[in-house]
């Protein structure tokens, strides 16, 4: 029984720190979404992008060093992303939901397979930092104290993300803007400045949860699609623009992937879908949403 | 409000009832399809076995081209996800190849029916939704039947997919000459296209065009709109299980890749280039697609995908009345 | 027995009631206008009756019946039709093709999904395009016609579909007076059997072609009477006035 509980602790441990790594990755897809009404499909990319960055610097032997290098590049390489797509979906901005998204894929496509012609096929690891590479005992069980940081490390960004968006001025913009973007526009809010800003930080938290998700998932071809998915499921069950959607939503797939995998590993990808099918059913427009996007 | 206007270049299709010929595509006469068909017949007569293997991919897949176009120029539907229906109709292919018989046409039949099955069981909750999240539930969708391939090991073969598949069998003798195999692909892909032809040309897709144009309004006419738009689905995923068993009589082989998001881009890709809502303008793309991803992929050392992607961007920019008359149908008439 | 009628209905919209308490009876045959200065609610009304929007108190019943659960495409089957306010029709489809569209629909087969010929569509299509003088525009694409001739199509589009209650809202809406004067020809002209509700901002027209008038303000039905009676109601015309003033505080 114990041994039951023990098991099923560290699943859950499991499933906080993905859903940790899950909301920071979808919280900027999700505000970009609901700022801009862009499906930005490189989203997975810009994650895969932070992996290998994270691997590439790691390469020679991990320290702290590399690690916050990794995170600090990151972070640039992400913020320059995300105003070089919102200025390339700017154009666009008149035109349908999917032209926005097939230049994303595009985008996708090129950035993903010009990693793989840099870093190779083969999957690349990334080490912990070190001091955070062991375990730490939780309840008696060993846990990889690294999973604990990033668990917390969510829990800050969730914080922070949240501060903003609710309690600040650009952040009641945003609100604004994704509750009825029409009536922003119409008031004369000029909010190109703060979409470029969104969607510069949506990008930045893509590629540094790309940094973060190198210890865990390494850095590999095809982790971008895996990631995206991941992403867009955390977002259709919290709802467009919403941040409390998107970490409820986050927290929700970070325990299907991992006790659902533990608990029922045949049926995993059915629980998964399982929980969005539900979701959609009872509630169109996700936990949180408040657009009549999904309206019948 | 003069939305109509504005919707003008939008429209390629023609209809029966007497809409207005395609501005950007001329319809090739009854004589032009004719002699299509036929060189196509011909081909593998003067080609190299390497050629017409190679036009046997492209049949393949424009033939899930037009079913995709069936959905997103036709009912105005642009599905992320379409890969899944086709990825299905080829595992059920190659199972019932397997296990049970590779005599034409059962694993055609069963890789149809599966296809739309699948189409049945996911449709629903997505023809109810519309712009951006139309998009991305498509793409959730098809996504986790992508990771139900990779899982369901026992019956899909898991990540290295199902293997060795027999050749379909006309007779009680295996179509293994690529010439033959490339005949009764031709075959089914232009019974399968005529058969969405006509369901384009008929009152059920003129309806399904006027879904496209306006929803709303062809809901205050009297039209169940959801339920036409299901029906298109479930149609469409029936399609594309048929390329799907043509796939996998082709491949003898069919792995997740077949099911994922690349593929089901890829295909959207073809219907982007060739021009949404005329039928044939997506086969035509999807042999680009296929020309450029395996002709010229080698000799980019396999990163055809990287021009693919280039390409992408360019028709975006480029080519606005490929990719538009699509979604911003959608989005316009939700905002009106 | 009315043809149409609703009692009770209400809709809010947060704090604001658009419309409420509102209770109408329309008698069969009846040509009855819906007025009321802006903001009145005449638009909330329109769709709760024509089912596009539900109501979150009261009934709706079409002949009789009680259709408040149903929605537009049924209501639309039980011989309820309707114009919408910004004329919005198929941007890919001639004329013909759109009127084909709703007369397929109400001819009680099923839409089959093979080509096939449809002679009844066809006749129906031409009589109805004849009596609404769009008969030469036959072949044209919906985006050639001009605002005029949409709202017509329009109006071919909702009697398409054989209606015996007929919604409109405000059909005249950005008409020229030339084509506002055809518009009533063509109203005055249908059948006296079916019934025709409409929203309307041009008076003359209301007060042309009403039997019937009734006065919304502020989500609540002010007057139902005869167009002499509105004409003379100092209720109606201080809500009118009323709310004009107010509006130039707002604009001014």
């Amino acid at each position: 029984m114990t041994g039951w509980v023990a098991a099923n602790l560290v699943s859950v441990l499991n499933g906080l720190a993905i859903g940790a790594l899950l909301f920071i990755l979808a919280v900027g897809l999700s505000l970009v979404f609901g700022m801009m009404d862009v499906l930005n499909l490189a989203h997975g990319a810009l994650f895969l992008v932070g992996a290998y960055l994270a691997a590439a610097l790691a390469a020679g032997g991990a320290s702290w060093g590399t690690f916050l290098g990794a995170l600090g590049l990151a972070a640039v390489i992400g913020l320059v992303a995300g105003g070089a797509l919102s200025a390339m979906t700017e154009p666009l901005r008149r035109r349908s939901h999917l032209d926005q998204a097939l230049l994303t894929l595009g985008v996708a496509l090129i950035v993903a397979e010009v990693l793989q012609i840099v870093f190779g096929n083969d999957p690349l690891a990334v080490p912990a930092p070190p001091g955070l590479d062991g375990s730490t005992s939780v309840l008696g069980a060993a846990y990889p104290t690294y999973r604990l940081v990033l668990i917390g490390l969510g829990a800050v960004v969730a914080v922070g993300v949240y501060l903003l968006v609710e309690r600040t001025t650009v952040g009641a913009l945003i609100r604004a803007t994704v509750a009825d973007r029409e009536m922003v526009a119409a008031v004369g809010v000029d909010n190109r400045r703060v979409k470029i800003a969104v969607f510069a930080a949506g990008s930045l938290l893509a590629t540094v949860a790309g940094v973060l998700g190198g210890p865990v998932y390494g850095a590999s071809v095809g982790l971008d699609s895996t990631v995206l998915i991941l992403a867009l499921v955390v977002v259709v069950i919290g709802g467009l623009g919403s941040v409390k959607g998107a970490l409820v939503g986050a927290l929700l797939i970070g325990q299907v992937e991992s006790l659902g995998r533990a608990l029922l590993p045949d049926l995993a990808s059915f629980v998964l879908f399982g929980a969005l099918a539900l979701v959609l059913v009872l509630r169109p427009q996700g936990l949180f949403g408040h657009r009549s996007g999904a309206a019948v | 409000m003069t939305e109509v206007s504005r919707r003008v270049p939008a429209a390629p299709p023609a209809g029966a009832d007497g809409s207005p010929p395609p501005r950007r595509l001329p319809r090739p006469g009854p004589a032009i399809a004719v002699v299509v068909v036929l060189v196509l017949a011909a081909a593998p007569l003067f080609l190299a076995p390497y050629a017409t293997t190679t036009l046997t991919r492209m049949l393949v897949f424009g033939l899930l081209a037009v079913s995709l176009d069936l959905l997103v120029g036709i009912t105005g539907l642009p599905s992320l996800g379409h890969a899944a229906y086709f990825g299905a109709g080829a595992y059920a292919a190659g199972w019932v190849s397997l296990h049970v018989t590779a005599a034409i046409p059962v694993p055609l039949l069963v890789g149809a029916a599966v296809g739309g099955i699948a189409a049945a069981l996911t449709g629903w909750v997505a023809v109810r939704s519309a712009g951006v999240y139309f998009l991305m539930l498509t793409l959730a969708i098809g996504e986790v039947l992508a990771q139900l391939a990779h899982s369901w090991q026992s019956v899909t073969g898991g990540a290295d997919g199902l293997a060795g598949i027999p050749a379909p069998a006309l007779g009680g003798e295996p179509l293994a000459n690529t010439g033959f195999l490339y005949w009764y692909v031709l075959a089914v892909g232009l019974v399968m296209f005529a058969a969405v032809w006509l369901l384009a040309r008929s009152p059920f897709g003129t309806a399904l065009r006027g879904i496209r144009d306006n929803e709303p309004r062809m809901r205050a006419v009297g039209y169940p709109t959801t339920l036409y738009k299901y029906a298109a689905f479930v149609a469409a995923g029936t399609v594309a299980g048929a390329a799907g068993s043509l796939l996998a009589a082709q491949q003898r082989l069919v792995t997740p890749a077949d099911v994922g998001f690349t593929t089901a881009a890829l295909v959207l890709l073809a219907v982007v280039i060739g021009g949404a809502g005329s039928l044939w303008g997506p086969v035509l793309g999807a042999a680009i697609v296929v020309l450029v991803r395996d002709a010229l992929g080698p000799g980019l050392g396999g990163h055809g995908e990287l021009l693919l992607g280039i390409v992408f961007v360019l028709v975006v920019y480029l080519l606005p009345r490929g990719a538009a008359g699509i979604g911003s149908l959608r989005v316009r008439r939700r905002r009106s | 027995m009315s043809a149409l009628s609703c009692h009770g209905l209400g809709r809010s919209f947060g704090a604001l009631k658009a419309v409420s308490g509102v209770d109408l009876s329309v008698a069969p045959g009846a040509r009855h206008a819906l007025i009321g200065p802006n903001g009145a609610g005449k638009s909330t009304l329109f769709r709760l009756l024509t089912g596009t929007m539900r109501p979150d108190t009261g009934t709706v019943h079409l002949d009789g019946d009680d259709v408040t659960g149903l929605s537009e495409v049924r209501r639309c089957r039980r011989g309820m039709s309707q114009t919408l306010q910004h004329s919005s029709l198929f941007g890919s489809f001639t004329v013909a093709g759109t009127v084909a569209l709703a007369v397929r629909r109400h001819t009680g087969r099923a839409v089959r999904p093979w080509p096939h010929r449809e002679p009844d569509v066809t006749a129906r299509t031409d009589e109805l395009l004849t009596r609404l003088g769009l008969a030469d525009r036959a072949g044209e694409p919906v985006p050639a016609l001009s605002h005029g001739e949409r709202k017509q199509l329009e109006v071919a589009l909702a009697l398409a579909c054989s209606p015996a209650v007929l919604l409109l809202d405000e059909p005249a809406a950005g008409m020229s007076p030339a084509e506002s004067a055809r518009l009533l020809t063509l109203l005055t002209g249908l059948p006296p059997e079916v019934t025709v509700l409409f929203v309307e901002h041009d008076l003359d027209l209301v007060f042309d072609l009403a039997d019937r008038v009734t006065v919304l303000h502020l989500g609540r039905v002010l007057l139902t009477g005869t167009p002499d009676e509105v004409r003379a109601s100092d209720a109606v015309r201080e809500a009118y006035l009323g709310t004009a003033r107010r509006e130039e505080l707002f604009t001014g």
